[in-house]
């Protein structure tokens, strides 16, 4: 039983306060969704998390099992349990994603892990073809390869906890469909889950038990899966201030149209790319 | 008339300087050229950002003793495979061996003094001209016409006489239709030298060259490099560099399209430590339309070691339809670590595609944290990077043997020892 704490979290990008204070804790076997309309915080509460270079905490914590995080270089966040599946997974030519998972797990002494026969059980159940997994790591992969490769990656490395940071953009519905229900899957077995999205869609294959609602770098609300519901529905009009005259809100009003939009071609077209 | 060895290096005890009377003749042309001309000075746009001024050449005597292929290096093997095998050290053919019939190698002669010069003229620069006069050990290599010499022709030239200068000649000649692949290696140990290499090659109508050079010098060695290819029609070059050591290793490299629809490829890859200084100038010359070229140079500077790299891109009116890159990378991984990229272009042809891109920054950063955030500890996601930022032009490098030797001393080089772990 592993639980990622996050206690009064703020962040500071360059100049600008991102995130005013969040708290969340998501503990194995649980899946907590953060919604929120653009520039809310979300990519940098998932880059935070991970110890990206360039956010700055001013103030606040990020524990798992009452370990802080916070000062740890990225890759021991990793080894201490942390996975970041990420919105644009990077290109990194040269460099196989079964080279990395290797040095990876062997580094963090899991020699007993045959890398390369998980990822090929791994990338037989994503759907993700095998060639990809002697290539470089994203280089020329479609959309729902990369976000196939990171959940295999995922499975294959299995962290404590896992943070998605819009797994669902830049891919088509049945991409998405493997990818959920892999994901899924491992919360039977115990990973929890941070699901960072703008919207609803993954949420119908990867069944949220708590939905947090982030709007100008705080959670504005929480509740259970009626609440994503509620936004798919309303979108987030009810969480906006209009009268805050803040950079923030602007952008959240323009989040707002885009979500309503979005809603309307997904049922028309579920293949549509929700950023388009 | 022979040169009369009045050039500005050390005086030689004794210099054989082969040829005939009208061969002596050129030689001493040449020589009267270098000493019009002088050296180079770090002021005249091609030798900008160089240490051409701390050259005396004074310190370095005219030799030619002849010496032995002490280390093998990068081209271990690959030798087992070749089609020859050509040696020459100090100044000196050590061996030849030849495996293929197709293949002719003159070190004097009518066919010897015919393809020396053909493709760089008198008056071309200070070094290529001392060059011609002085070099002791010319060698032709001959193609002959419509055949395919599948395995690599390895030539090692190598250094190990301190205090010398001594001006490798080497020609290569691919008859009309053929094909060959060249796998130069040139290595010193940790000796005070100074090396002049001038390579000429001549790509024949319709045949396909491949020609790699690997310099692995010792770290106090000055190496002044000059290579020259011209493509005649339907011809295609591959021109690959790897450059490992030396105190200063420049290189000019220069393709020249001269016929229609001919083609050419140039890569580098130079990696430079402690005080290396890697300078490479190249040019891409299109004088006949339907004509490609495209360069990919990528380079590391690592702690005081410094890279120059200038490219020209030249377009004559003459040359539509042409397509030209060029692209220059180089990986910064020390404060102290220098360098420069200076890309070119002169187009008098409006039918042409063009590109050139430059960039001397640190390692991806995106990349680093995608590696890190898997778990792999920063060191090693560090050398992943410079690893894989190299794993175009390794690809694309002619001999799979000596590409893999070369990727296994960039694991060293950047220290990524998978079995540490």
């Amino acid at each position: 039983m592993s639980t990622l704490s996050i206690q009064n979290l703020a962040v500071v990008v360059g100049e600008q306060q991102i995130l005013k204070g969040v708290d969340l804790e998501i503990s194995s076997g649980q899946v907590h969704a953060v919604m929120g309309p653009n520039g809310a915080g979300k990519s940098t509460l998932s880059n935070v998390i991970m110890g990206k270079p360039g956010y700055q905490i001013t103030s606040g914590s990020i524990e798992l099992d009452g370990r802080d995080l916070s000062s740890l270089p990225t890759w021991e966040r990793a080894q201490a349990g942390l996975f970041l599946a990420m919105q644009y997974p990077t290109e990194v030519p040269g460099v196989s994603v079964r080279e990395t998972l290797e040095l990876a797990l062997r580094s963090r002494g899991a020699d007993h892990i045959d890398v390369a026969s998980r990822l090929d059980e791994e990338a037989d159940q994503i759907g993700l073809p095998k060639e990809l997994l002697e290539r470089a790591l994203n280089v020329d992969f479609s959309g729902g390869e990369k976000k196939r490769n990171e959940t295999a990656q995922l499975a294959v490395l299995t962290p404590e906890i896992a943070v998605l940071d819009e797994l669902d953009s830049g891919l088509d519905i049945d991409a998405l469909r493997a990818c959920a229900e892999r994901i899924e899957a491992m919360t039977n077995d115990g990973l929890g889950v941070l699901c960072i999205t703008h919207y609803h869609r993954l949420l119908d294959h990867l069944i949220a038990d708590y939905v947090h609602i982030l709007v100008d770098g705080q959670i504005v609300e929480s509740g259970g899966p009626e609440l994503a519901q509620e936004l798919e529905d309303d979108g987030y009009s009810r969480f906006v201030d209009a009268d805050e005259e803040t950079a923030g809100v602007s952008v959240a009003i323009g989040g707002r149209s885009e979500t309503k939009n979005a809603a309307v071609s997904d049922s028309e077209d579920p293949f549509a790319d929700p950023l388009a | 008339m022979a040169p009369t060895i009045t050039g500005p290096f050390g005086k030689p005890e004794q210099v054989n300087l082969i040829g005939s009377s009208a061969f002596l003749g050129r030689r001493q042309e040449a020589e009267k050229s270098a000493a019009q001309r002088g050296m180079p000075s770090f002021e005249e746009e091609l030798w900008r950002y160089t240490p051409i001024g701390d050259l005396d050449p004074s310190k370095y005597r005219l030799d030619a003793p002849g010496g032995s292929i002490a280390d093998v290096g990068l081209t271990k093997g690959i030798e087992n495979e070749a089609a020859a095998i050509i040696e020459v050290a100090d100044g000196q053919i050590v061996s030849t061996v030849i495996n293929d019939e197709a293949i002719q190698v003159h070190s004097e002669g009518t066919e010897m003094e015919n393809a020396v010069g053909s493709v760089i003229p008198i008056g071309t620069d200070f070094f290529t001209d001392c060059n011609l006069s002085y070099c002791t050990a010319p060698l032709v290599i001959e193609i002959a016409r419509n055949s395919v010499v599948a395995s690599p022709i390895l030539v090692r030239q190598h250094t190990t006489t301190s205090e010398i200068v001594w001006f490798p000649r080497l020609v290569v000649q691919l008859g009309e239709n053929s094909e060959a692949t060249v796998v130069e290696h040139q290595a010193s140990p940790f000796i005070n030298a100074l090396v002049c290499p001038v390579n000429e090659i001549k790509v024949a109508q319709a045949a396909r060259l491949k020609y790699l050079t690997v310099q692995e010098h010792g770290p106090a060695l000055w190496q002044i490099s000059t290579q020259v290819a011209e493509v005649q029609r339907d011809a295609h070059v591959a021109l690959s560099q790897v450059a490992l050591g030396g105190s200063y290793a420049r290189a000019r490299i220069d393709t020249q399209m001269a016929g229609k629809g001919s083609s050419g490829e140039i890569s580098a890859i130079y990696f430079g430590r402690e005080n290396a200084q890697h300078d490479f100038r190249t040019f891409q010359k299109h004088e006949a339309p339907h004509t490609n070229s495209n360069l990919l140079f990528k380079g590391v500077v690592d702690d005081d070691s410094r890279a120059i790299y200038t490219g020209l891109i030249r377009i004559e009116a003459e040359a539509g339809d042409v397509n030209a890159f060029q692209t220059n990378r180089t990986l910064k991984l020390s404060e102290s670590a220098w360098a420069e990229s200076v890309p070119n272009l002169e187009i008098e042809n409006n039918d042409v595609k063009c590109s050139h891109a430059s960039a001397v920054g640190p390692i991806d950063e995106e990349q680093k944290f995608y590696l890190e955030s898997r778990g792999v500890p920063t060191d090693i996601a560090e050398a992943l990077v410079v690893k894989g930022f190299f794993a175009d032009v390794l690809e694309g490098l002619p001999s799979r043997p000596i590409a893999q030797a070369i990727d296994g001393r960039i694991d060293q080089l950047v220290a990524l020892d998978k079995e540490r772990l």
